[in-house]
């Protein structure tokens, strides 16, 4: 286990190392110089400017410096703002981002497995057809047409609920909906198809001749078995959260990291994208580690394997 | 011993003649497939909404008698009408005309997307495959590295290297940029499947009756292949389009006078700021169609391929 465990940590590293030397060489060969849009400028000036972003050095000392940096927790400059550097954006924006795919997290986690569940148990009947279509709005409608149409049948009929900005948690209802509604649906079809075979399975009809209750068989029994396959898929749902939060930040005008990320992208940022584009890959690659360890931990079957070699 | 003489042998009869004849028509696998697949009335619903979106996509933009780039400053942001069926945008443009256009660049994308995915995939995961351990080993820690960055984000991130400020993105960066990660799930599934069907019993029988891995692999390992492969393009196109219409939503899309259905909505939302949500809704209604219609059919073909559930 412990064997796997640094495996496993290893293999993060050098993944969080190829993204950060392809998005820098990458960002790096983009033909023209960051600053042409700046309008002209004399050349002390554009001199003074590839100097203190490091650009007159040669490519694989920039590269160099951009790692230790990155190691000492420092993401560097940005371009367009003068005010604020990347780790000031990330520290404003983060938090809101954070919050935005928790609360979406959760909410898919809460319903979705749950829904899952009831329609494998009322097969064919009225709870099954309604998973079925929730699943499949969910999966079939992308995430900013739901946004957008929230907004415009839901937000502005209901007071309630603001059609953008952040601030309170009513603010977060309708984004963390939008956003949560696809994870939530590949949930509920997942765990539909696991429980449905679980269910079938001979020690299920074991429990049942005990005499256990029907409540004790379905949970200790039935959804501690079926739900593996839901926790397996944490990582990439984890990874369309993140993406997905561009999109739906951008929808509701949420100050997230998403939102400053697409606006980077708007305004050719380069060291704001390459330091955002860092942090994501960061974030998600401990998450991804995470959900692997909870996996070990939750499926006894891949412990005892790898410690019995 | 006795001798054998002409008494003892008979003429079968007709019944006898016909005991082990066959006589119902055996199905074979695809018509079998195709069989199970139109028992299942969402995925009939889904192939028959591709082919009619497919029919509209070629032929909806000619139909109105507007071009898509024609701009037209006595109509502006016309509601739906009978001139307009689709109403028409900011320009004066003829959105039925935009919209079917759109159609048919997220539809082209999503094909050619797959069409790259599935050929790198089957090259690298075959390839992995019948490899030694070690090159397969290697081989698939690359591809590991490689799946664990986010898919769109490297798509962004590539859009926004190979394209200047304010020109849009090209269709071959679009498409580069959605190969450049996506062929992985391919080719997991291809060299998974390779290394399975190489040790079944069918191509160890194969083998020992003196045929070659060329025989085995054309004979056997593909056509058995061919299934779950067939499924996942058919899932991986979806998610193409999927992506483009975010990478359009975020204004990296075609450039603007084309179309696709992402870049559609996204000045749909313009549009919607103000009171115009007829502009928004027809490319959004499109884009979940799409995807509803090549989801429910990947998930009935999954279905109908898998023999364990054969009735």
């Amino acid at each position: 286990m412990k064997k796997y465990l640094l495996k496993r940590f290893v293999m993060s590293i050098i993944t969080l190392w190829a993204i950060v030397t392809i998005t820098f060489f990458l960002m790096h060969a983009i033909p023209g110089n960051p600053f042409a849009k700046e309008g002209k400028m004399p050349p002390v000036v554009y001199e003074n400017l590839q100097k203190k972003y490091g650009l007159d050095k040669p490519l694989y000392q920039q590269y160099l410096i951009y790692l230790g940096n990155l190691i000492r927790g420092d993401f560097g400059d940005s371009m367009k703002s003068r005010v604020e550097t990347v780790n000031d954006m990330i520290e404003r924006g983060f938090p809101v981002s954070a919050r935005l795919g928790a609360q979406a997290l959760v909410f898919a986690l809460v319903f979705g497995p749950a829904l899952g569940a009831m329609a494998a148990l009322y097969q064919n009947k009225i709870p099954d057809y309604i998973s079925m279509i929730v699943a499949i709005i969910g999966i079939s409608v992308p995430s900013f047409v739901m946004g957008t149409f929230l907004i415009q049948f839901v937000a502005k009929n209901i007071g309630f609920f603001p059609i953008g900005g952040w601030g309170e948690f009513k603010h977060t209802i309708l984004p963390s909906f939008a956003l949560g509604l696809m994870p939530l649906a590949t949930m509920a079809r997942l765990m539909r198809s696991s429980m449905l075979e679980v269910l079938n399975q001979d020690y299920i009809k074991t429990a049942k001749s005990k005499g256990l209750t029907k409540f004790a068989v379905i949970m200790k029994h039935a959804v501690r078995n079926a739900i593996l396959p839901v926790v397996s898929v944490l990582g990439i749902t984890i990874s369309n959260l993140l993406v997905g939060s561009f999109v739906i930040e951008k929808i509701f005008g949420i100050p997230g990291l998403g939102m400053f990320f697409v606006k980077s992208i708007g305004n050719r940022d380069y060291t704001l994208i390459m330091g955002t584009t860092v942090f994501y890959a960061l974030i998600l690659i401990l998450m991804l580690l995470l959900v692997d360890i909870t996996y070990m931990l939750v499926d006894p079957r891949i412990r005892l394997t790898e410690e019995g070699h | 011993m006795t001798e054998l003489t002409k008494e003892m042998f008979e003429r079968a009869s007709e019944e006898q003649r016909n005991a082990e004849k066959i006589r119902r028509p055996s199905i074979k696998y695809w018509p079998d497939v195709w069989r199970r697949l139109k028992q299942n009335k969402l995925a009939m619903v889904g192939l028959t909404l591709i082919i009619l979106i497919t029919i509209m996509a070629i032929i909806g933009p000619m139909i109105s008698g507007y071009t898509y780039y024609e701009q037209d400053y006595s109509n502006i942001n016309v509601k739906p009408n009978s001139e307009f069926w689709f109403g028409t945008d900011e320009l004066g443009r003829d959105l039925f005309t935009r919209t079917w256009y759109g159609a048919r660049y997220s539809l082209l994308i999503g094909i050619l997307a797959a069409a790259i995915d599935f050929t790198i995939g089957i090259l690298y995961g075959g390839i992995a495959g019948v490899s030694s351990r070690r090159v397969d080993s290697i081989m698939m820690r690359i591809a590991e590295v490689i799946y664990s960055i986010p898919y769109l984000l490297v798509v962004i991130l590539m859009s926004v290297v190979f394209s200047s400020q304010g020109s849009g993105t090209s269709l071959f960066v679009i498409i580069l940029a959605m190969t450049i990660t996506d062929w992985v799930p391919m080719a997991i599934l291809v060299r998974g499947q390779v290394l399975q069907l190489k040790e079944a019993e069918y191509s160890l029988a194969s083998e020992s009756l003196g045929a070659d891995q060329g025989w085995i692999l054309r004979k056997h390992i593909i056509p058995n292949t061919l299934g779950p492969i067939l499924v996942n393009v058919t899932l991986t196109i979806p998610r193409a389009i999927f992506a483009e219409a975010t990478l359009g939503f975020l204004g990296l899309g075609l450039q603007a006078p084309k179309s696709s259905l992402g870049t559609l909505a996204n000045d749909g939302l313009a549009g919607m700021a103000v009171g115009l949500t007829y502009q928004i809704i027809f490319p959004a209604l499109l884009i979940s169609l799409i995807m509803f219609s090549f989801n429910v059919l990947g998930d009935g073909l999954r279905d109908a391929l898998d023999p364990r559930l054969r009735k």
